[in-house]
């Protein structure tokens, strides 16, 4: 059984969790073409090594990030979302003008 | 033992070279007219038709291992046509066809056994779909067809037709469904092709591509560097992670898929049998082993490791359907690692690089389309860049169009 500490519930089964994607910058959807919007959606990073992404603890319905090796499967370290929010570069909600 | 034969064996003169199937290993050229990244079935099969059909032999495969060491032998061997869409249905059922003569083409058993595939609905919405599915399937020349319960109960008397509490309503018979030896098709396509011509490099991995003003002039190996006139990229698994080489991206994630195999038990599973509400798919080899094979993993990994959580899920959805499997000692467990798109189909065709052609995304449905995969991406690259009718809808740039073809209802292993 792998374990997945998750920042609110502490070490879990990795069973209990939902893998939610790569995380990256979302373009405004405002104002971004097709093209931009496309490669939002369906393209990422591919690299092998230590990446950024996002998980759910399914039974309490919190996201949070891990960063993980995707070819040893290593977990480096989880934490809360809050950390890249509170560090003005947020990967999901870039603030936009249209929004605020 | 024949006295002849035993004179024939001890002959100074046996004549070793004609017997095996692959020539001995040679230095790399400096250049090839076609450079295959990848010695995989795609890859020998592309070589085999580019020098078959179209008199090009001046071809080096590259591959980092061994022939049809990675997810070639790493699959669970079932070859069907029965998908949704139409273009996924023409596609593979060309596929289906050049399958079941060659071992007639090869001169040499490749095992193609069609024994039928058959898939359990347990929804109103899935029996929907099978209509669907059943209909696509035979305007394009397939035979396939929706039967009830009962039928099914016929056709596999062993199988719980109350598995899990989830009654089977009906299911879709594909009788085209076959099976084959995934080794000796990559056998047969390497045999062919070195018979003709085409070098086939093993232990030389690509480490480089060299790219001059958006073309392909060369590639780098771990055994120096050769210049060419085109690449094929046929390397499932590692095709986002390859294809970042030659300077783009694709929008593949790369999931393992793993599977297994029982103890042999006497025949008494003819068909395929798959249920996509159990996530789970078992037939019987022709050795008489059980292979169990299912969805690819919850969360993406570069490694064919494998886990506890999806073994159990699988043994649990098996032994629902065939109860006495519970009695089963397992033999064999594995992992692939499968390029997953968000279609469920295939990237083929031209790349952003002019004269670097792609055979990626194959996810968990490469192995039944080897043989069309090598004669379509050998017309792609004896036309220098003509996209075959056939594959035209598997283009890369079909994502920033939202063109995609949806065939997550109809891969029966991964949702």
């Amino acid at each position: 059984m792998k374990i997945l500490t998750c920042p609110l519930n502490g070490p879990r089964n990795i069973a209990e969790f939902t893998y939610g994607g790569q995380v990256k910058p979302m373009p405004s959807p405002t104002e971004a073409t097709d093209q931009e919007w496309a490669h939002y959606v369906f393209y990422g990073d591919n690299h092998i090594g230590v990446v950024r992404e996002w998980w759910m603890h399914t039974p309490s319905s919190y996201w949070f990030i891990v960063e993980r090796h995707n070819q040893t499967d290593e977990v480096i370290r989880t934490f809360d979302p809050a950390e890249l929010f509170d560090a003005g570069a947020s990967p999901a909600t870039e603030p936009t003008g249209a929004d605020s | 033992m024949p006295f002849s034969l035993l004179k024939f064996g001890l002959n100074k003169d046996f004549p070793f070279e004609q017997i095996a199937d692959l020539p001995s290993p040679t230095d790399l050229k400096s250049h090839y007219d076609v450079v295959i990244i990848g010695g995989g079935g795609h890859g020998v099969a592309t070589a085999y038709y580019l020098a078959k059909y179209h008199g090009i032999t001046n071809i080096a495969v590259l591959e980092k291992a061994y022939l049809g060491g990675g997810n070639t032998a790493r699959n669970t061997a079932v070859i069907r046509s029965n998908y949704l869409t139409s273009a996924g249905v023409r596609f593979y059922t060309e596929s289906v066809k050049l399958y079941e003569r060659l071992s007639n083409e090869f001169d040499f058993n490749i095992m193609y056994s069609q024994r039928g595939q058959l898939t359990l609905a347990h929804t109103d919405a899935t029996v929907r779909a099978f209509r669907q599915r059943a209909e696509v399937n035979k305007h394009f020349g397939g035979r396939t067809e929706l039967i009830d319960r009962q039928a099914v109960g016929e056709l596999v008397p062993s199988l719980n037709l109350n598995p899990a509490g989830m009654p089977i309503l009906a299911g879709l018979w594909h009788l085209d469904g076959a099976t084959a030896r995934h080794d000796a098709v990559a056998w047969g396509y390497a045999k062919g092709a070195t018979q003709r011509g085409v070098e086939l490099h093993q232990l030389t991995e690509v480490t480089g591509v060299d790219i001059e003003a958006g073309r392909v002039t060369g590639v780098q190996t771990n055994r120096g560097k050769v210049s060419c006139g085109c690449v094929v990229q046929a390397v499932s698994g590692l095709s986002a992670d390859v294809s970042r080489m030659a300077g783009f991206h694709l929008p593949i994630v790369a999931y393992p898929l793993q599977a297994m195999v029982t103890q042999p038990v006497k025949p008494f599973l003819d068909p395929h049998v798959s249920s996509s509400a159990l996530h789970c798919y078992v037939h019987q080899t022709s050795r008489g082993e059980i292979v169990i094979g299912g969805g690819s993993d919850p969360y993406p990994l570069y490694g064919t490791r494998s886990t506890l959580e999806l073994k159990e899920g699988l043994i649990a959805s098996a032994v629902e359907m065939f109860p006495f499997m519970s009695e089963m000692r397992l033999m064999r467990q594995w992992a692939g690692i499968t390029d997953m798109t968000s279609d469920y189909s295939p990237i083929m065709g031209l790349s952003p690089v002019e004269n670097y052609y792609l055979d990626a995304g194959w996810g968990t449905w490469g192995f039944k389309a080897t043989p069309i995969c090598g004669v379509t991406m050998a017309e792609l690259v004896a036309s220098g860049g003509k996209v075959p009718d056939l594959i035209a809808p598997f283009s890369l740039d079909r994502f920033d169009a939202f063109r995609q073809v949806n065939e997550m209802g109809a891969t029966a292993a991964s949702h």
